[in-house]
């Protein structure tokens, strides 16, 4: 198979780098080779953050190259904006619909644009929203986005969507799973 | 059993595999999750050292006694380390001893993009790189023997795509910890110049062993494609070199220091064009050079700066790598920031208004040089807050400039590197004012345990070194607490700290509330009171914005953000914010 390229967009502090995780390990258990990556260090909530996952019978480098990628999970409009010439012509976006701040804008320096959700309808792409920060409520907890988002990619993704909830089950912590079991299925009905 | 794990982790797994008995580094990115991750394994001794040099010889200590020892670090740890380092290389080991380095070229979390490799030749060490997980893994059952085959320590070199990219790894058998003797051998562990002497010649001696090594170990390995284009190459270039040519010969190489000649000039030799990869410096290429070998594409084509690609290499050789959108223009920028209700954002705000030099070191807090606070003018290394500091007020003396420095420094770094400048700073006579902001961890690099936080990295509880006694018996008279979340009563104790001639230390003791997952009552606008002043907006918290429409935009607070330390109705003029009692939907 061709390599299968996801890039998982997102503020810190979303969660980004434990979707990544469960898409890594559910690419694995279904017999794939894998290799997840993303740039960390600066502990601080709120940065702009990127993760690659490359999914295919042998993965070499662990990093996505812009133009390539079949599918862009953004955790926040202006990052799906941000991060869109990721996605191969015709690639899928499926993208969070509550938007935060970034610090330049919250300090007055500048302006969140008011056309994100024009310009990304205007993109090559094949992009759908998502109202995910109010299915995590739904679910029990708002920090359930991620499993929002992954819930909403699984139809998309080259493995069986009973291997995520599995996954999903097996990293979740003590009451994390049903909230999360909740958030999957959510993002799935999106 | 197959795993998916970082490099991090399989190095740590490797490492327990291996007969590990004794680890110890400094938390910095991208190494940090090493030894955390020996600690969560459970199976070896481990400890955060307060620096790496302390790291870096308790291993040397481990090492004589008999036990298999890692000591971890980031590339700049090495520059602290390298004192012990350059004469370890000289004494050679007991039990098999690895430093495992991490380089972060693209400098992601770092404040220079060093390459390591240079402390190999340096050292006369040897040196492994591995390109993934599995190699990480592998590489260090291999360092440990040939770090006491050659009596060598080993440097275990790591970048950041492969300490922090996942890569699928079948872990090998398990080692158990075996302990040697703890041997008293004068000439070997004694640098006095007379043994010195005789060492250098035996280091000289050991690097011709590891080059005839070099040449035969499957560590380096020649894989033979296509003829046309031969790629010398090794780490996570490698991996990028497979993607942009997968018609090329590569000489994939493992151990990067010492260079394996013969191989080299065999591979070179059965190619038509030969092309040397390499991230950062011209190590390679500057040797293999020197060996007479002609190089058609290196450096001339690729960047000394920043990582490596497939579309860089590509770039390299003339191919395209296709019609490619670009990147949308004009989007805010969404730099790190300190996190809602951080009360180093307190501090920055009293800072910026008071418009002082402030010499700044390496942790969160750097992040007040950014704007809108543009309150830090210097940021060097660890521990340069108070030293550079020390020598500003100096020159401003002789200068006859009647102003005072203010340095800012974290409880970590202040006991990695701060305190020697703070002795100096009494010892000479100094003028500056220090503030210590002691959030009680290594906050930067995600929240490590250190001497102040009462906690090993084993998680057994220990004596929590207290900093007012310590900045004390350093020899610093004048010592107040801070309260950086009270806004008036941090201007009024920085003015005094100004005010006061001479050395002047305030301690902030107001912990990470994101170590600590500390929650407060969030913040609301009254929009009937907001008079859309931005006075609030200086604190630069994300949790602010402005309302989208009318005819004047006013603040609101995003509910989903405010953690509810309300620096911001401390900035208002309007009683427009309060708490809400009880409340705190925050879920970053």
């Amino acid at each position: 198979m061709q390599i299968f390229n996801i890039v998982i967009a997102g503020v810190g502090g979303q969660g980004v780098l434990m979707a990544s995780k469960v898409l890594a390990e559910s690419a694995l258990a279904s017999g794939m080779d894998v290799k997840q990556n993303e740039v960390h260090g600066m502990a601080q909530r709120g940065g702009s953050v990127i993760s690659f996952v490359r999914i295919g019978q042998q993965v070499n480098s662990p990093v996505v190259m812009p133009g390539t990628a079949d599918l862009l999970i953004s955790f926040e409009p202006l990052e799906a904006l941000r991060y869109i010439h990721y996605l191969k012509p015709g690639g899928r976006l499926v993208y969070n619909k509550v938007s935060i701040n970034p610090s330049t804008v919250a300090a007055g320096l500048a302006v969140y644009p008011q056309d994100v959700e024009e310009q990304i309808a205007a993109a090559d792409a094949d992009t759908y929203g998502v109202e995910a920060l109010s299915i995590a409520r739904e679910a029990g907890n708002g920090k359930a986005v991620n499993m929002v988002m992954v819930g909403a990619v699984m139809k998309h993704l080259p493995f069986n969507e009973e291997i995520i909830t599995e996954v999903v089950k097996q990293i979740s912590k003590g009451t994390g799973v049903e909230v999360n079991m909740k958030a999957l299925a959510g993002g799935a009905a999106a | 059993m197959k795993k998916i794990i970082s490099g991090n982790e399989a190095i740590a797994l490797g490492f327990g595999d291996s007969g590990g008995v004794f680890a110890s580094g400094y938390p910095g990115t991208p190494s940090t999750e090493t030894l955390e991750e020996v600690a969560r394994l459970g199976d070896v001794y481990c400890e955060w050292a307060p620096n790496e040099k302390v790291a870096l010889e308790s291993v040397i200590g481990g090492s004589i006694a008999g036990g298999r020892s890692l000591s971890t670090m980031k590339h700049v740890g090495v520059n602290v380390a390298a004192d012990a380092l350059l004469t370890l290389t000289y004494t050679g080991v007991n039990a098999g001893l690895i430093l495992m380095v991490s380089d972060d070229p693209g400098m992601h979390s770092s404040q220079n993009e060093q390459d390591s490799r240079n402390y190999a030749k340096f050292a006369k060490v040897p040196m492994l790189d591995p390109a993934d997980s599995q190699e990480a893994y592998d590489m260090v059952r291999a360092g440990f023997e040939i770090s006491e085959a050659f009596d060598t320590p080993l440097m275990l070199r790591t970048t950041t795509r492969v300490s922090h990219a996942k890569g699928v790894v079948v872990p090998g058998d398990k080692i158990a910890p075996q302990i040697g003797e703890w041997v008293k051998d004068v000439p070997k562990y004694v640098m006095l110049p007379n043994f010195g002497k005789l060492k250098h010649i035996e280091v000289e001696a050991r690097l011709l062993k590891l080059q005839e090594f070099a040449e035969t170990t499957p560590l380096n390995r020649i894989e033979m494609a296509e003829t046309d284009l031969g790629i010398i190459t090794s780490g996570v270039a490698y991996q990028h070199v497979r993607e942009a040519c997968p018609n090329a010969s590569i000489l994939k190489l493992g151990l990067v220091h010492p260079l394996p000649e013969k191989k080299i000039r065999e591979f070179a030799g059965s190619v038509k064009r030969l092309m040397i990869v390499e991230e950062m410096d011209a190590i390679f290429e500057e040797q293999i050079r020197a060996m007479g070998i002609n190089v058609d594409i290196g450096k001339n084509k690729l960047p000394l700066c920043g990582e490596i690609n497939a579309d860089i290499i590509r770039t390299a050789l003339g191919e395209s790598s296709g019609e490619k959108a670009n990147p949308v223009e004009g989007l805010p920028q969404r730099p790190p920031v300190f996190c809602p209700s951080c009360a180093h954002r307190d501090l920055f705000t009293i800072l910026s208004k008071l418009k002082v030099f402030v010499s700044g070191d390496i942790g969160c807090y750097t992040l007040g040089a950014l704007p809108p606070m543009n309150a830090m003018h210097s940021v060097i290394d660890m521990g340069a807050s108070i030293s550079a500091a020390h020598g500003m007020a100096k020159v401003n003396a002789i200068a006859g400039r009647d102003e005072k420095p203010v340095a800012v420094i974290g409880d970590s770094t202040f006991f990695h590197s701060g305190m020697t400048g703070l002795l100096s700073m009494a010892y000479n006579a100094g003028n500056a004012l220090v503030i210590i902001m002691d959030n009680r961890t290594t906050g930067m690099t995600g929240g490590q345990e250190n001497p102040g936080s009462g906690v090993t990295l084993q998680g057994v509880p220990t004596r929590q070194v207290e900093i007012a006694p310590l900045v004390k018996a350093l020899g610093i008279d004048n010592v107040a607490e801070l309260n950086a979340y009270d806004l008036k009563e941090t201007e009024a104790a920085i003015k005094k700290g100004l005010e006061t001639p001479g050395p002047y230390v305030l301690i902030d003791k107001n912990p990470c509330i994101l170590r600590y997952k500390i929650r407060k009552d969030a913040m609301t606008v009254e929009q009937d009171k907001c008079t859309g002043c931005r006075a609030c907006l200086k604190v630069a918290c994300m949790a602010l914005g402005l309302t989208a429409s009318g005819e004047k935009q006013k603040v609101r607070v995003d509910p989903n953000i405010c953690n509810g330390c309300g620096v911001c109705a401390q900035m208002c003029k309007f009683d427009a914010m309060h708490t809400i009692e009880g409340e705190n939907n925050a879920n970053l």
